[in-house]
């Protein structure tokens, strides 16, 4: 952008309502064209018909529209679509790996962490992002990366059960994750 | 689903760019960093910017240098979560690192900056709430129409008609400071490089504020928070007590920072003290602060300083928890922050 | 009857979920998922008065928006609704009147949401307000401005006053009698997916699909065709996966009705999801109520006698209500024998979302009244509080002083675990300053006895359709809303098939597919639909065996399935898989396609309002808990919850403690946090940031405890799970709060400023105790006089065939 030597009229001339944009979401290359006010959240659900990532406000406060953005959790209600350019998104739909389920999808199913199952996406990837970071995390360390997403049916216990478990098979030396 | 409304957008790659971007734009125009306050606002139509300035491309807002004996030196587009982990920042300024570790949720943290949470929004039940709701009331002074904001001061009307619901006779707004960063960045003494068309300049991050819910920030329309500013840190000791229902999501409806150092002799040698959540400023309560100053911990000094605070400090019933009940807290939080900052010989 | 006393193969397994894996994947698809070829965006504009009359609406510029297809107000859909026949009282759009802020008056369909949002804003709505009546107080006080004018007199909705025994004589034998009064605060149950529908009108066949994120298809279903005057038969309904349900997804609702008809009006699929605020003003959940209870005890601390009253906030329409009311007063007495009992409630309507049925329907309010009544009874005493309830327990096959039939009852046992789990004994009254363990008790029901229509069909119906694959379907129109209902059908399928849950395929919640269950609500599913599923496998095992035993040459009473086999039991080597004995069955039968119907036993009790309460088994629970209480700030942190749960037998473990822990959850939110709380006619703050649900943070341990009384009324002897163990937790936690630090919070939520206000009260010498002062002046009328059974306690009905 080229700054205050044409004055106002410029920076005007240059903002805009619609912009290309390339992002890589679960290993898959797209470009789009999508106006500014479209939301990560939109885009995925909307555009990319990516509906494993859920919605519960829209506005920061239940943690659903978590996804992955470079491998750190964000709230994709509160993302511009424009701003993702160049970056690497994971959702819910991208954990499995040449068909095989994550560990930590085996152990929601396994340990009952899921009821309705309308939060499991933004648990599974706030918990992925976690035992990327943090292999063997303690009950406090769960509790606290969890705290972003609300669940209504668990009480989490089983939620908080699922990642330690995941976390011992992840981490047991025959283990493939 | 709530969605965004239509804006345009401006994504300068420089602060010089970004400064002049929102002086070209005008009043229409306003920044937005990590949008996690600036986006749910736009979404219940409280902001209605016509520009949006994204600072996310700009470099000079990245990376904290520094250290705790020449101090840090934190650009306002950090992270909270960057800002938090960092192992200065922990180890030498644990009040900060409580402070903005108390911001709602990890994830949100891992999007909102320092510098956005500075200059965060005043807060009121009367005011975060959606368009619809909003309507049914009948507005409220601070966003009198559904046009919203941003409104410059010099482009409120002069006569304005619709009241303040909390105080219906005020002239005034009385939304509330909810930042969790500026008090403890207040009570370590920390400044805001400011800088904007006409230059830049320091100023310390309490004086970034007014005690106005309308117009808050002492700062222009185009001017940006570049970095914040940490003195060192020797021997100071720091914490922050936050009052919110829920241990994670909620704001602070009452926020005690508190920054000090001892003597060899183990008395108070410097003491800060600041309180959010309880006006529309972040207030440094300087003569609760001076009581301490040259005394050695003790239970009744302690309980001065508590005094000291709660005396004076009036909350408005427009956040979550009866204002009484945080005016009371204000006390037992300064008390606790104390108690747990001077150790055995202030407990009771 | 479905009892099985043999070795169970899946029953009873902690298995995972049967829709685990969807759920696991994010390939589960929600309402909201869905969408179809040219389909529009809805959105619904929102009263912004909570009572006036509409003068004029002027949707014309709305129109003129480029992108808006259709508007449509009050008048386009004008039929009268409501999930009760006697509350036929809502319309999908306002229509002349407005009942409480938020109610919907238009809906608009466009080509995309912003559209949609924005032609909202160009819709001119011309109020001329009336008072808004906001509050019990106000509604029993004020009779006008009345907010519907079907109900006999003022803003009074329903009427319950029954009294079974003669109180007068049963406190003329107390030794010692005690009244109390106590508030709970209205609640919501916030699922986390917002209500969604997508309508899709077919002209050419005249027929309507609906896809909706709800507990009840049928009732929608009827709801539908009633309000848009369609026959039954063109209306589908599809039941999507509920994202959370706790009974706010069981009425009809307005988005539904509104997206069907802008499907209809333009021949394009409409699909309209809530906001979260919109979430909110659906509402249907805890009715705010006032209580006071009054009960004559002997000196050892048995009942004589009880009068119960209660005040309920219905807010602006029926919904459940007419239930609601009765159950204020019914399930007292399946934990407690009370020889003479009087019941009296009132509901009324007020300018407020409508309540209704949240988890326990009604009667989480008078359970928490009585058990924290009962404590102070206890005190009062000196009896531990556990022991006074020992003294007054019912217990297996009886008959409650108000005609419910008591089956299998393992509250005993619950209590008893409890108390040894828990370190009750030494714990309570010995805990330090601060620190408290309250304990409290409860029961609910295994399904209504009674449909919500009138009729005399089954209640659930299930088929299996066994093909030449050996592949199984089972058809239900349950609904799995996250309890597991889905799960439950594939695990009785396949323990009495031989098989695993996973080999069994579903077809479920479409009225088209699907033979009719009622709806996931009143913990019906596992009760009814199991039995129905219990019965139609019976009968294809029966003709897959009786083609197995002629090819393997056993008799039939030989058989055995297990492990996706047939074999005999004597010589297991005489053995098919279980496919090639589908095939036998297939030559020889034809199609194997059984059916199974649930109809729950007849009610024993024949008086007015004897049809809220029967239940073919009710479930019990007792629970404690151990909080530490902060003096100064009066804040309650809840440190260990122990839950004993009187299952029957659990079809599945898994989802039976998951249910437990999502119960002690949401009841935690109730009391200490949750409020829907309004100022000056409106929700306070209807967002997820302002309803305080807990968050992980604050979830403490819960120790679950399953006891199993092998229910004879349920498939595999199971009972249900997903609301009882939610109402006890309640009343432990305000006594424990009283065990902590001597007060009584007698209202929910308890928050820190009720804490420190009692603690504050207390120590200027008051009684310290927060709550309700006085009773409304409201005159019941007589309560009508019921026999008890003869007998009483000891009478028992005739055995069913
Ligand atoms: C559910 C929820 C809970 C929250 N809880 C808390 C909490 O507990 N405590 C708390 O403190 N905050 C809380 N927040 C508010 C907010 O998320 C944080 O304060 C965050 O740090 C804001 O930073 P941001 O970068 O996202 O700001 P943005 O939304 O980008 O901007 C906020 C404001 O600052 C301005 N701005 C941003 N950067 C600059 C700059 N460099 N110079 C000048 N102006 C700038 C913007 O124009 C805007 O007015 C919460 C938000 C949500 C949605
Ligand atoms: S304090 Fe008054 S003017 Fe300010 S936001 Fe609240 S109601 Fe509006
Ligand atoms: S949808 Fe609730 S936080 Fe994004
Ligand atoms: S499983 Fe339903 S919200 Fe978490």
């Amino acid at each position: 952008m080229a700054a205050d030597l044409t004055g106002r009229s410029n920076t005007v001339a240059e903002a805009t309502t619609k912009a290309p944009v390339r992002l890589l979401v679960n290993g898959q290359p797209y470009e789009l064209l999508v106006p500014v006010h479209r939301t990560l959240l939109e885009t995925l659900r909307e555009d990319l018909q990516l509906t494993g990532t859920k919605h519960g406000c829209e506005v920061g406060e239940c943690g659903m529209c978590t996804v992955l953005l470079d491998g750190e959790p964000v709230l994709s209600c509160l993302t511009l679509t424009v701003e993702v350019e160049g970056r690497t998104v994971t959702t819910v739909e991208g954990l499995e790996r040449g068909g095989e389920l994550h560990p930590l999808q085996k152990a929601f199913a396994q340990m009952g962490a899921t009821q309705c199952g309308y939060c499991t996406p933004a648990m599974l990837l706030t918990a992925k992002s976690l035992l990327d970071r943090s292999p063997s995390p303690s009950e406090d360390e769960i509790r606290e990366a969890l705290s972003g997403v609300l669940c209504r049916c668990t009480g989490y216990i089983k939620i908080i059960a699922a990642v330690e478990m995941a976390a011992r098979q992840m981490g047991a030396p025959d283990s493939v994750a | 689903m709530l969605r965004l409304p239509r804006f345009q957008y401006v994504r300068p790659s420089s602060l010089r760019e970004a400064v002049s971007a929102l002086a070209d734009c005008g009043p229409q125009a306003m920044p937005v960093a990590g949008g996690t306050d600036v986006y749910p606002k736009m979404k219940r139509r409280q902001f209605l910017p016509r520009y949006l300035v994204s600072l996310q491309g700009v470099p000079e807002l990245k990376g904290i240098r520094g250290d705790e004996r020449a101090g840090l030196v934190i650009g306002a587009g950090c992270t909270l979560t960057e800002v938090a982990s960092h192992p200065v920042v922990r180890r030498f300024y644990p009040g900060l690192a409580k402070a903005i570790e108390s911001i709602s949720t990890p994830v949100l943290r891992n999007m909102g900056t320092i510098g956005g949470n500075l200059c965060l929004d005043t807060r009121c039940n009367y005011y975060d709430q959606t368009l619809p709701w909003r309507a049914a009331l009948g507005w409220c002074m601070k966003a009198p129409d559904p046009g919203g904001w941003p409104m410059a001061p010099e482009a409120a009307p002069a006569e304005n008609q619709v009241p303040c619901r909390v105080a219906p006779g005020s002239p005034r707004c009385w939304a509330v400071a909810s930042s969790d960063g500026a008090p403890a960045l207040m009570a370590l003494g920390a400044q805001a490089r400011l800088v904007g068309p006409r230059g830049e300049r320091v100023v310390p991050v309490g004086e970034l504020y007014r005690d106005d819910g309308m117009f808050f920030l002492e700062k222009s329309q185009a001017e940006l928070v570049a970095e914040v500013l940490l003195p060192p840190a020797d021997g100071t000791r720091s914490t922050y007590w936050k009052l919110r229902r829920r241990g994670a999501f909620d704001f602070p409806v009452l926020g005690v920072a508190v920054a000090l150092s001892l003597d060899t002799d183990g008395r108070v040698a410097w003491a800060r003290l600041a309180v959010t959540g309880v006006a529309s400023r972040p207030l440094l309560m300087d003569e609760a602060a001076r009581l301490l100053v040259g005394q050695k911990p003790s239970p009744e000094l302690v309980e001065a300083v508590a005094q000291a605070v709660y005396l004076p400090v009036r909350p408005l019933d427009n956040t979550d928890f009866a204002h009484y009940y945080r005016k009371r807290m204000a006390g037992v939080y300064v008390r606790r922050a104390l108690q747990e900052l001077l150790g055995p010989a202030a407990a009771a | 009857m479905a009892s099985a006393r043999r070795s169970l193969n899946v029953v009873g397994k902690p298995l995972p979920r049967v829709d685990a894996w969807g759920k696991a994947t994010g390939r589960t698809r929600y309402a909201d998922d869905l969408s179809l070829p040219r389909m529009l965006y809805g959105r619904l504009l929102l009263s912004t008065q909570p009572h006036a009359l509409i003068k004029r609406i002027d949707v014309s510029r709305a129109l003129e928006l480029e992108g808006v297809v259709a508007v449509i107000t009050g008048r386009d859909v004008p039929v009268r609704y409501g999930i009760m026949p006697v509350g036929q009282d809502e319309t999908a759009l306002a229509v002349d009147k407005v009942r409480y802020a938020g109610e919907p008056v238009a809906a608009v369909a466009a080509l995309d949401e912003d559209t949609a949002e924005e032609a909202l804003s160009l819709i001119e709505v011309e109020y001329e307000p009336l008072r808004p009546i906001m509050s019990i107080e106000e509604a029993l006080r004020l009779p006008e401005p009345r907010i519907h004018d079907y109900v006999p007199a003022g803003n009074i909705h329903r009427l319950a006053s029954l009294e079974f025994g003669d109180v007068a004589q049963g406190f003329a034998e107390a030794d010692y009698v005690r009244e109390d009064l106590f508030f709970f605060q209205g609640n919501t149950h916030l699922p986390m997916e917002q209500h969604s529908a997508l309508a899709y009108w077919d002209p050419a066949e005249g027929k309507l699909t609906l896809w909706s994120s709800t507990q009840t298809p049928h009732y929608v279903q009827r709801a539908l065709a009633k309000a848009l005057e369609l026959p039954e038969n063109r209306v589908r309904v599809i039941a999507t996966p509920v994202g959370g349900g706790f009974g706010g997804k069981s009425d009809p609702f307005h988005h539904e009705i509104c997206a069907a008809k802008l499907s209809m009006l333009t021949g394009r699929p409409v699909k309209i999801t809530l906001t979260r605020e919109e979430v909110f003003y659906a509402h249907r959940g805890r009715h705010p109520e006032l209580m006071w209870v009054r009960t004559g005890v002997k000196r050892d601390g048995r009942i004589t006698a009880m009068e119960f009253q209660a005040f309920l906030d219905g807010g602006a329409y029926s919904s459940y209500g007419p239930a609601t009311t009765y159950y204020a007063g019914t399930f007292q007495t399946i934990t407690y024998r009370i020889p003479h009992y009087r019941f009296q409630a009132v509901r009324v309507f007020t300018n407020k979302p409508p309540c209704g049925p949240k988890r326990g329907h009604g009667t989480p309010q008078p359970r928490y009244a009585l058990e924290v009544h009962l404590d102070k009874l206890a005190h009062d005493l000196g009896l531990d509080p556990v022991e006074l309830r020992l003294r007054n327990l019912t217990g297996p096959n009886e008959v409650t002083v108000n005609w419910l039939h008591i089956t299998s009852n393992g509250l005993r046992q619950c209590i008893e675990r409890i108390v040894e789990a828990s370190g009750w004994r030494e714990k309570r009254g010995r805990l330090p300053y601060g620190r408290g363990i309250g304990f409290a008790v409860s029961a609910y029901m295994c399904g209504a006895g009674l449909p919500i229509y009138y009729n005399d069909m089954p209640h659930s119906e299930v088929q299996v359709k066994v093909d030449r694959s050996g592949n199984v379907t089972a058809y239900s129109m349950a609904i799995d809303i996250g309890q597991g209902s889905d799960t439950v059908i594939a695990t009785v399928v396949a323990e009495v098939l031989g098989l695993y849950p996973e080999d069994i395929r579903l077809v479920t919640a479409d009225t088209d597919l699907t033979p009719i269950d009622l709806g996931s609500y009143s913990s019906r599913v596992t009760m009814m639909v199991g039995n129905a599923a219990y019965e139609a496998a019976m009968k294809a095992r029966q003709l897959i065996f009786r083609a197995a035993a002629r090819e393997l040459g056993v008799p039939v009473r030989r058989l055995e399935a297990r492990d996706r086999t047939v074999f005999d039991r004597r010589d297991p080597s005489r053995a098919l898989p279980f496919a090639e004995a589908a095939r036998l069955a297939e030559a020889r039968f034809g199609l194997i396609s059984t059916i199974g119907s649930y109809r729950p036993p007849q009610r024993l009790g024949t008086y007015k309002g004897s049809g809220v309460g029967p239940s073919p088994a009710y479930s019990y629970s007792a629970c404690a808990v151990e909080v530490q209480c902060d003096p100064e700030t009066g804040e309650v942190k809840v440190e260990k919850v122990w839950l004993a749960h009187d299952i029957g037998r659990p079809i599945n473990p898994i989802l039976v403690e998951g249910q437990i822990e999502g119960s002690v959850y949401m009841a935690l939110g109730e009391v200490l946090m949750e409020e829907q709380a309004f100022r000056k006619g409106q929700h306070r703050a209807p967002s997820m940031l302002d309803y305080k649900s807990p968050t992980i943070k604050e979830m403490p341990p819960v120790v679950s405890i399953l006891v199993e009384t092998d229910e004879p009324r349920g498939p595999f002897g199971a009972k249900e799970v997903g609301q009882g163990p939610l109402l006890c937790v309640i009343p432990a936690v305000a006594n424990a709060v009283y065990d902590a630090l001597g007060v009584r919070i007698d209202e929910t939520p308890i928050t820190p400023e009720k804490v420190l206000k009692a603690l504050d009260e207390k120590a200027k010498g008051g009684p310290g105790r927060v709550g309700p002062e006085r009773k409304p002046d409201f005159a019941f009328r007589e309560p009508t006089r019921v026999e008890r059974p003869p007998g009483w306690p000891h009478y028992r009905p005739h055995e069913e065939g």
